[in-house]
C-alpha cells in the first residue's frame, strides 16, 4: 500500500485577514493511500482541500506534489481532480457529457471519450444506459455516482473528496463509502477524502488526520487513532466518552463529583485533567474482581444500539454511559460498575 | 356569485379539495386583476388597430368595410426603408448590448454584496429621468458649440464639430437608453451558473474560453435570451432616439407609424404599419423561444 510520498504539506497556512483558516500544517501522503482528513464544521478542513485542488492559494508554507512545488499552479493545470460536497454536476449535460468532460478538455476524440465513459460508469456501478440521460432527471445517489464516475474519468493522480455523502440519507451512505473504499483498492489511486465523520474516516481510511481550529491535531491509523487518541478532543470526536473531571490525591485520581479515587492509567503520572473511559469499556461488576474502584449506580434508561445496548447509568447524579453486546443478560436496576485502569485515558485538558 | 359560493361551500365541507372553488383553479382568482388589466390595457387596443388596420384610407371608425388597401399602399410605398432602418437598429443595437452588458453583468454578479448593490443603483439611477430629457441632454453635451465641442474649442481651439445628426450616435442612443434592459435579465441567468459548478470544470481542466463556451453561456442562455429579445423588440419600435440625436437622418417606422396618426391623420394606415412592427417583434420571440427550449436550458426537463 504505502509506497513513495506524492503530496507533501510542508507549514501551510492560510489566513483570511487576520483569521487563521489552516494554521501550520505539515503532512505527508503516501502514493496509493486513502487519507482522510477529519473534524468538526469549522476546522479548516474544507479551506485545507481547496489549497490541495488549487481553487485556493496558502498564505504561507509549501505544496508539493511529487516533489514538485504547486502553490500556484491553477486547478485545471493540476493532474488532480475533486468530487463536490454540492457534487457540482452540470445540470445542462446528460449523465454522458458531464463523465466524460474532463477528456473534452483534453481533446481526447469522441469514440475514446464514449469508451472510458462507459468505463467510469462502471466502476461507479451504473449502467451505460445511464450515458444518454440527463442529470437532471438523476436520483441523488445516481448523482453521486455520476460525480464519482468524473471524477475517475479524470485519471487524477489524487482524487480528492469533499464530504460528498454528508447529504445522503445513511443506508446509501453506508453502502457508498464502502464502494469508494472498494474503488480505490481497485484501482490503487490516492484518495484524499474529507469528513466530519469520524465513523466515515474510520470504515474508508488507511490514516486519518483530526483537524481542529485550523491545527492537524493527530495524524494516524484508524487504530491508533481510537486506541490512543493524543488530546481529549480527539478522543471526544470519536463518539461517546465518560468524561471524569479529575485531582491528585494519595497517588490516585480523585473524582470529586462522584467522590471517589481511580487507579491511573498506566504509565499516567498522577495529574489534574480529565479521566476518560469508552461505554464500551465500562463494565457491570458481576463475579470477578474489578481491577479499579467501583461506582454504585442506577440504571435509568437504555438503548438499543444494533448489536449492542447502551445504559445510562446515574451515580450521585453523574451519568456514566455503558454499551454491551445485546444478547447479554439484563442487568439488574442498581448495579457497580467498573473499568480497568489500562482501559482509561488521562488528559490534561 | 351565490352559486360560486354555495358551491365552495360544499366542496370545503365535503373535503375533496381545499385548494379549488368549484372547477376553477385557485391560480385563475390570483391571476384575475393582471388578466382583467391585460384585456382593456392591452388586447383591446391591439383588437382595434388590427380592425382600423383593414379599414378604407382617412376613416376614423373601426366598423367600415375591410378592405387590405392599407397593406398594399405600404408594400408599393418606399416603407421598407424604414422597416429596413428600424430592423438594422435593432440588430446592431442588441448586438452591442450584448457584448457592452456582459462583462458588466458578470463584474456585477462577483462583486461583493454591497459593491453590487452600489453598481446596480448606478445603473438604475438613469431611469429616473426620463428618456427624451437624458437624449435631450447628450444632443446638448454632442451638438455643435455644444458642452464637448465647445469646451474644447475655447480650451484649445479645435472643437468636435457637431457629433450627432448620423447613424452612430442614434445607435449610440439605443444601447444607452436600454443598457438595463439587457443588464438585469443578463444577471439573472448568471446567477443560474453555480459557482462550484464554475470550480468544477475549471477542476476538471477547463480553461477560462471553455469555461465560457460549455458551462457559463449555457447555463445563462435562458436571462441573456430574454435581455436579448426584450432589447431587440423595444428598440424596433425606437422612435426618440432618431428623432433627436438623429434629427431626422434616418427615419425609423415608429416614427413613420406617429407621422401617419398625427399629421397624416390616417388612423388605418398608422394601424397597418403598427400590426405589421408587431408581427415582424412576435415572430422574433416566437422563432427565439421556439429555438430555444427554456426549460431545458434551466435543466428542469429533458
Amino acid at each position: 500500500m504505502a509506497g513513495s510520498t506524492i503530496l507533501e504539506l510542508k507549514s501551510v497556512n492560510k489566513y483570511f485577514g487576520d483569521f487563521a483558516a489552516v494554521e501550520r500544517v505539515s503532512l505527508s501522503i503516501a502514493e496509493g493511500e486513502f487519507f482522510t482528513i477529519v473534524g468538526p464544521s469549522g476546522s479548516g478542513k474544507t479551506t485545507l482541500i481547496r489549497m490541495l485542488v488549487g481553487m485556493d492559494k496558502p498564505t504561507h508554507g509549501d505544496i508539493l506534489l511529487r516533489g514538485e512545488r504547486i502553490n500556484d499552479t491553477p486547478a485545471h493545470m493540476r493532474p488532480t481532480c475533486m468530487v463536490f460536497q454540492s457534487l457540482a454536476l452540470f445540470p445542462h449535460m446528460t449523465v454522458g457529457e458531464n463523465v466524460e468532460y474532463p477528456l473534452k478538455c483534453r481533446g481526447t476524440d469522441k469514440a475514446e471519450r464514449r469508451r472510458r465513459a462507459e468505463e467510469c460508469l462502471g466502476l461507479a456501478h451504473l449502467s451505460t444506459d445511464y450515458y444518454e440521460r440527463p442529470v437532471a432527471k438523476c436520483s441523488g445517489g445516481e448523482r453521486q455516482r455520476v460525480a464519482l464516475a468524473r471524477a475517475l474519468c479524470f485519471d487524477p493522480e489524487i482524487l480528492f473528496f469533499d464530504e460528498p455523502l454528508s447529504a445522503i440519507d445513511y443506508k446509501l451512505r453506508k453502502m457508498l463509502e464502502k464502494e469508494i473504499k472498494d474503488i480505490q483498492r481497485e484501482t490503487g489511486k490516492t484518495f484524499v477524502y474529507i469528513t466530519h465523520s469520524l465513523e466515515e474516516a474510520m470504515i474508508m481510511s488507511d490514516r486519518i488526520g483530526v483537524m481542529r481550529d485550523g491545527r492537524l491535531v493527530q495524524v494516524g491509523s484508524p487504530r491508533e487513532i481510537y486506541k490512543a487518541p493524543e488530546s481529549r478532543f480527539v478522543s471526544e470526536f470519536m463518539g461517546e466518552v465518560n468524561i471524569l473531571p479529575v485531582t491528585p490525591a494519595d497517588g490516585k485520581l480523585m473524582c470529586e463529583p462522584l467522590g471517589l479515587a481511580f487507579d491511573p492509567p498506566p504509565g499516567e503520572a498522577i495529574r489534574a485533567g480529565s479521566l476518560i473511559v469508552r461505554p464500551e469499556d465500562m463494565r457491570f461488576v458481576n463475579g470477578e474482581q474489578p481491577t479499579n474502584t467501583v461506582i454504585q449506580g442506577e440504571i435509568f434508561n437504555e438503548y438499543l444500539l444494533g448489536s449492542r445496548v447502551q445504559y445510562q447509568v446515574r451515580a450521585k447524579g453523574v451519568t456514566l454511559l455503558v454499551e454491551r453486546l445485546r444478547d447479554a443478560d439484563t442487568p439488574d436496576r442498581n448495579i457497580e460498575l467498573s473499568f480497568a485502569p489500562e482501559d482509561s485515558m488521562l488528559f490534561s485538558e | 356569485m351565490t352559486d360560486l359560493t354555495n358551491k365552495s361551500v360544499t366542496t370545503a365541507l365535503s373535503g375533496s379539495s381545499v385548494l379549488r372553488v368549484g372547477k376553477v383553479p385557485t391560480g385563475f382568482w390570483y391571476a384575475l386583476p393582471i388578466l382583467a388589466l391585460l384585456v382593456l390595457g392591452f388586447l383591446a387596443p391591439m383588437l382595434l388597430v388590427v380592425l382600423y388596420s383593414f379599414m378604407p384610407r382617412g376613416t376614423f371608425t373601426p366598423w367600415g368595410s375591410p378592405t387590405l388597401e392599407n397593406y398594399i399602399d405600404i408594400v408599393e410605398q418606399n416603407f421598407y426603408i424604414s422597416f429596413g432602418w428600424s430592423l438594422w437598429l435593432a440588430f446592431l443595437s442588441t448586438a452591442i448590448l450584448l457584448i457592452v452588458a456582459y462583462p458588466l453583468a458578470v463584474a456585477i454578479k462577483r462583486a461583493a454584496p454591497n459593491r453590487a448593490l452600489i453598481l446596480t443603483v448606478l445603473i438604475v439611477a438613469p431611469l429616473f429621468v426620463a428618456e427624451n430629457i437624458r437624449l435631450q441632454g447628450w444632443v446638448l453635451f454632442l451638438d455643435k458649440a455644444g458642452v464637448l465641442d465647445g469646451g474644447l474649442n475655447a480650451m484649445f481651439g479645435v472643437g468636435t464639430g457637431s457629433l450627432v445628426t448620423n447613424v452612430p450616435v442614434i445607435v449610440f442612443g439605443i444601447v444607452y437608453i436600454y443598457l438595463p434592459f439587457m443588464l438585469f435579465p443578463m444577471i439573472l441567468g448568471l446567477s443560474n451558473v453555480p459557482p462550484d459548478v464554475r470550480e468544477a470544470a475549471s477542476d476538471m481542466g477547463a480553461t477560462r474560453w471553455r469555461m465560457f463556451r460549455d458551462i457559463e453561456l449555457p447555463l445563462a442562455a435562458p436571462g441573456i435570451l430574454i435581455g436579448s429579445l426584450l432589447c431587440f423588440v423595444i428598440s424596433l419600435g425606437a422612435f426618440s432616439e432618431a428623432k433627436f440625436l438623429g434629427k431626422g437622418v434616418i427615419v425609423t417606422i415608429a416614427q413613420d407609424i406617429e407621422s401617419a396618426f398625427t399629421f397624416g391623420q390616417n388612423w388605418p394606415r398608422g394601424s397597418a404599419l403598427s400590426v405589421l412592427v408587431i408581427l415582424l417583434a412576435g415572430s422574433a420571440v416566437y422563432i427565439a423561444m421556439r429555438r430555444m427550449d427554456l426549460e431545458k436550458m434551466l435543466g428542469r426537463r429533458e
